[in-house]
């Protein structure tokens, strides 16, 4: 698999350190209550098809990026930065 | 036998090998299956389940039969492929699967007592009694069935892995893959031109026929020679493409020394390359299948194209009465060969009733083979016409059923092949369906095209059009004339009308017989009969024989064979060795090791190093009259308790932490409050992941307003560097705040011991004020010209100091320290004394913050209770993180009288039996106390901080050990939180 980083290029899955899907860029404010958190740390969809996960490109210029990519046909569709990308 | 005049190994100089310890020559250039034939023998092999006798069928790496294994210094090499093991001097190789011989195998009474091993047998049969099939039945079938053996050595032969870039990979140098190659190139593209065999070619190497007026194989040699002359292109030779991955990155495999003798110095034999293609072009060609009829597996039954290879590549045949049975009209060239080159060609048989085809031999139309005779080795075979039965005696029988596009790298993503009704075999699906790769386009055979032309124009027309997509201008090259007749077909799957087992597999011994049994078991779909009757699962993974037996298994089911579908194909293509995926990441390899400043000391001390991460720490210091590690240990403890100690703690993390907002970010990523630290004061805090779990424990230190050094464990420095820049980046990105990983840059040591201050007091200048640094405070100070910073608190715990230099001075700071504290009778300790001094003091590690602990299971709850938001404050709210019931963290020392506690132990009430439902927690650290002469240890107990003094039994399932111990608080030495209230 291959990444295209927006500050390096097309680079190789080895560089990179996934965490899991883009949701963790939505934290709610403390007082958002149980079921807002409870949502937050532990509610994935696990969707097949399209998805937005958070890599952290370690091995190159360590920024986090959000890649939209799909778990059936492994496309990768976009990568920007997730510094701004929580929306 | 050789045959005179024939065979493009234009060297004919002799080259000595062995084949089972017998003594052979070949020629060079010739394959060890070649050289097999030229030297008569037939019978390489026993076959895998019934020890029948097989010999070579095929002449590629599709073989079923001629597996050997190969004798090289570093070891054995099993399973290798005869037909593409290129002959050198000196080969040794044995045959496997047979013993004593592969003439005479004792095993071969399975044969006779076929009846009773029917597919699927292994799972009726040795399904009782319980637990026996891994004690008893396993290993004794293993014995008997099965390929080669692995060596019992560590195999120390050098392998290698390297990585390519291109725009178009070319895969398959046959007529297709070079016009694809030479069409690309032209255009400018960066082309990588992949092929297994050693030369250039494909099936021209093995044809006579004419390609623009020259044969065919010389026109390949130009065209490679011409490919290998431009810069744009990298023909490799010997590589064999084995997968297709995601985002254009292809799996290739290079034998690099398989055809040498033994190599000194470490030349690898295989390189594993992974190579990222913008494009690519199949054109891996097709394989020959064969027709199932009884004895079909006979030694002298080959493929018809086979003979042909051997014939006109190598100049050697397989017999001196040559028979043909083929449904098709491209093994009428293998009739036409023989005869031309003077070999006996005694029939061709051919089912079809019209053959346009005859030659100087007889030929049989509507004819089939039913059965084949010879104990050893083919010496006749009895054919079915119209008009009734016949022997012929031959002891080689060229067999064809038509020809497989090899479409294997084309389904590597998911792709299901598409069934051709007129060309009779799967071909790979259109470009834009589902799971096709994207980018590749497919040409010649491996596409269906059969004839030469075909191959020739669509190869140049796939090179072309793979240029033209990356925005390059390309022009058709030259097409030379060649045959463009891919010629007929008669579908021929089965003759049923032989006695006898009818091979569909022949590695892995499954009968059409076995193929209706799976159907009559109900395992009628074609996933289930591979796995019911392992077709298709030997080292050839069905390359030939799993259409056949989808064909049979489509006429006994009485479905189409586009119905009936193929089974998945998954890489890699063909069999990879494990040495080469490893490459040169073998032991050490190219893993970085992180040197302590203060290694040339340990090693000088002979201080013996753990691995911990990629660092590498002393455990101990030896000195003269100590035996083990224990009385190192314990003398490098009452050192520090009584004098001093030094030791090197560069391996923890230090971040460096900058910016308007450094406080704020601090605040918001520890569970401790920062920003009401005043500079020159460092802190104990805890930093949490947001589900209210400790991540790591540090300490942070305030040089200025918005400047901080933040020090936290070895064990989890890369998740913690991934954390903050995750917390910065994505969580409070308009924050200014910066943070770098300085670990490396700092040389730090820990200055523990009642003597800590006096040696620090003669370094520096300012010795008095170091003397006078608060516990808790943090000062940047000069030793000469060397800025460094001194901490006033030790890990080790009581008095102590840590003090910090750029890295480079490290050494000498170090050997410095530890002469002042030898002075004073002191010295350097290692890891194992920095284990007992912490558990001496209660100072966790990543044995208790192990993932699942919150703050409060610490002891450290009273830590989160501020105002403000930080990460996992929202969770710590939960109330299965505040339940007493969990395990909170103790100190346990033995009461009975057995003395000994060990970490991983679990500890249950004293008075009832050990079992999950008394659990009441676990021991997370344990050492010798020298300072107190006893066993100390720290546990998680469930609701352990109210229940000091309580006797539990400590149950060591591991060890069998069994010790009571009695619950105490969690800290030997010293005060309750000395250091978390600084």
């Amino acid at each position: 698999m291959r990444i295209p980083c927006p500050f390096c290029g097309d680079r190789d899955l080895r560089e990179f350190h996934v965490m899991g899907g883009a949701e963790w860029l939505a934290r709610p404010a403390p007082n958002a209550g149980a079921a807002a958190w409870d949502a937050y740390l532990h509610q994935r969809a696990n969707p097949a098809g399209r998805t937005r996960e958070l890599w952290l490109h370690e091995a190159g210029c360590g920024a986090w990026l959000m890649v939209e990519r799909d778990t059936v046909t492994h496309a990768v569709h976009a990568v920007v930065p997730a510094r701004g990308a929580a929306s | 036998m050789r045959v005179e005049g024939k065979g493009r190994i234009r060297n004919t100089v002799s080259v000595p090998f062995s084949f089972d310890g017998r003594r052979c020559c070949g020629r060079a250039g010739d394959t060890l299956a070649s050289a097999l034939i030229a030297n008569d023998i037939r019978v390489v092999g026993r076959s895998f389940k019934y020890h029948r006798p097989r010999g070579i069928m095929t002449a590629g790496s599709e073989e079923p039969n001629a597996l050997v294994t190969i004798l090289r210094r570093g070891g054995a090499l099993p399973n290798q492929r005869a037909t593409t093991q290129e002959l050198f001097e000196g080969l040794e190789a044995t045959s496997q699967n047979a013993w004593p011989s592969p003439g005479f195998d004792l095993l071969a009474v399975n044969d006779l007592a076929a009846r009773l091993m029917p597919a699927g047998f292994y799972y009726k049969t040795f399904m009782w009694p319980r637990g026996a099939w891994a004690r008893f039945y396993e290993p004794l079938i293993r014995r008997a069935a099965g390929l080669g053996r692995l060596p019992r050595i560590a195999d120390d032969t050098p392998y290698d892995r390297a990585f390519a870039h291109c725009d178009v990979l070319v895969i398959g140098a046959g007529p297709a893959g070079l016009m694809a190659a030479l069409a690309a190139a032209r255009a400018g593209a960066d082309v990588i031109l992949a092929e297994s065999d050693r030369r250039c070619g494909g099936r021209l190497l093995g044809e006579e026929e004419e390609i623009g007026g020259r044969a065919g194989h010389e026109w390949a040699a130009a065209l490679e020679a011409e490919l290998r002359g431009m810069e744009n292109v990298r023909v490799m030779t010997r590589a064999t493409v084995v997968g297709a991955h995601d985002g254009g990155v292809f799996a290739v495999v290079e034998k690099l020394a398989h055809h040498l003798p033994d190599q000194p110095g470490g030349v690898p034999l295989e390189c594993f390359w992974r190579i990222v293609a913008r494009r690519s072009v199949l054109c891996a060609g097709a394989v020959e299948r064969s027709v199932a009829f009884a004895g079909n597996d006979r030694p002298g039954v080959m493929m018809a194209g086979a003979v042909r290879s051997y014939l006109n590549r190598f100049g050697v045949v397989a017999g001196r009465r040559v028979a043909i049975f083929a449904n098709n009209d491209d093994a009428h060239r293998t009739a036409r060969d023989l005869a031309a080159a003077g070999v006996e060609v005694v029939a061709l048989v051919d089912p079809r009733e019209e053959v346009g085809i005859s030659g100087d031999y007889p030929v049989l139309t509507g004819a089939r083979v039913m059965a084949t005779q010879g104990r050893k080795g083919l010496v006749g075979f009895t054919v079915a016409t119209a008009s009734g039965r016949q022997r012929i005696e031959a002891d080689c029988l060229a067999v064809s059923g038509g020809w497989n596009p090899v479409l294997h790298l084309s389904c590597h993503l998911g792709a299901r092949p598409r069934w051709r009704d007129d060309i009779a075999a799967f071909v790979p699906a259109p470009a834009d369906a589902p799971g096709m790769v994207p980018g590749m386009r497919v040409a010649g055979a491996a596409g269906g095209s059969f004839s030469t032309a075909a191959c020739l124009r669509e190869g140049a027309a796939a090179g072309m059009a793979a240029a033209r997509a990356l925005g390059l201008k390309a022009q058709r090259p030259e097409i030379p004339a060649a045959q463009d007749d891919a010629g007929t077909l008669s579908p021929l799957w089965l003759v049923g009308e032989g006695r006898g087992k009818a091979f569909l597999d022949l590695q892995n011994d499954v009968t059409a017989g076995d193929i209706g049994l799976a159907v009559r078991e109900g395992f009628a779909v074609s996933e289930h009969m591979k796995r019911y009757t392992t077709l298709g699962m030997g080292p050839d993974q069905g390359r030939s024989s799993g259409v056949n037996a989808l064909a049979v298994l489509a006429g006994i089911a009485g479905r189409s064979i586009a119905e009936t579908g193929t089974t998945t194909f998954r890489p890699p293509f063909e069999p990879v060795s494990i040495g080469v995926m490893g490459g040169a990441g073998r032991g050490q390899g190219f893993a970085p090791r992180r040197r302590i400043p203060s290694h040339d000391f340990c090693t000088r001390q002979g201080a013996p190093l753990a691995d911990t991460g990629l660092w590498q720490r002393p455990l101990f210091f030896p000195r003269a009259g100590e035996g083990n590690w224990r009385q190192s240990c314990d003398r490098e403890v009452m050192m520090v308790r009584r004098a001093v100690g030094l030791c090197d703690v560069s391996s923890l993390s230090k971040f460096d932490i900058q910016g308007r907002d450094a406080a704020r970010f601090l605040d918001f990523v520890l569970a401790t409050r920062v920003s009401s630290l005043r500079v020159g004061r460092m802190r104990y805090g805890l930093v949490l992941r947001d589900d209210g779990h400790v991540l790591d424990d540090g300490i942070v230190a305030r040089l200025g307003r918005g400047r901080f050094v933040m020090s936290t464990s070895t064990a989890a420095a890369a998740e913690m560097r991934r954390h903050l820049e995750f917390v910065r980046q994505c969580l409070q990105p308009q924050w200014d705040v910066h943070v770098t990983d300085v670990t490396d840059h700092w040389a730090q040591f820990a200055l523990a011991g009642p003597g800590a201050r006096e040696v620090l007091a003669g370094l520096l200048p300012q010795g008095a004020r170091a003397a006078g640094l608060p516990p808790m405070g943090v000062a940047e100070v000069r030793i000469g010209a060397v800025g460094a910073r001194l901490f006033g608190v030790s890990f080790p715990g009581g008095p102590g100091c840590e003090i910090a230099v750029p890295a480079r001075f490290g050494p000498a700071l170090f050997d410095e320290l530890a002469a002042r504290a030898e002075m004073r009778g002191g010295g350097a300790f290692g890891i194992e004394a920095l284990n007992v001094l912490r558990l001496e003091r209660g100072r966790i590690t990543h044995a208790e913050i192990d993932g699942r602990v919150t703050p409060g299971d610490l002891g450290l709850g009273h830590l989160t209770g501020r105002p403000g938001d930080f990460i996992g404050k929202a969770a710590l709210k939960r109330p299965g993180l505040r339940d007493e019931e969990r395990g909170q963290l103790v100190g346990l020392r033995p009461a009975g009288a057995v003395k000994m506690l060990s970490a991983g132990a679990h500890l249950f009430p004293s008075d009832v039996p050990a079992t999950p439902a008394d659990y009441q927690g676990h021991v997370s650290s344990a050492a010798w106390s020298p300072t107190l002469g006893s066993m100390i240890a720290l546990a998680f107990v469930r609701n352990g901080r109210a229940r000091l003094g309580e006797r539990l039994r400590a149950v060591d399932h591991m060890r069998g050990m069994e010790t009571a111990c009695v619950i105490c608080a969690p800290y030997f030495l010293g005060a309750e939180g000395e250091m978390h209230d600084g």
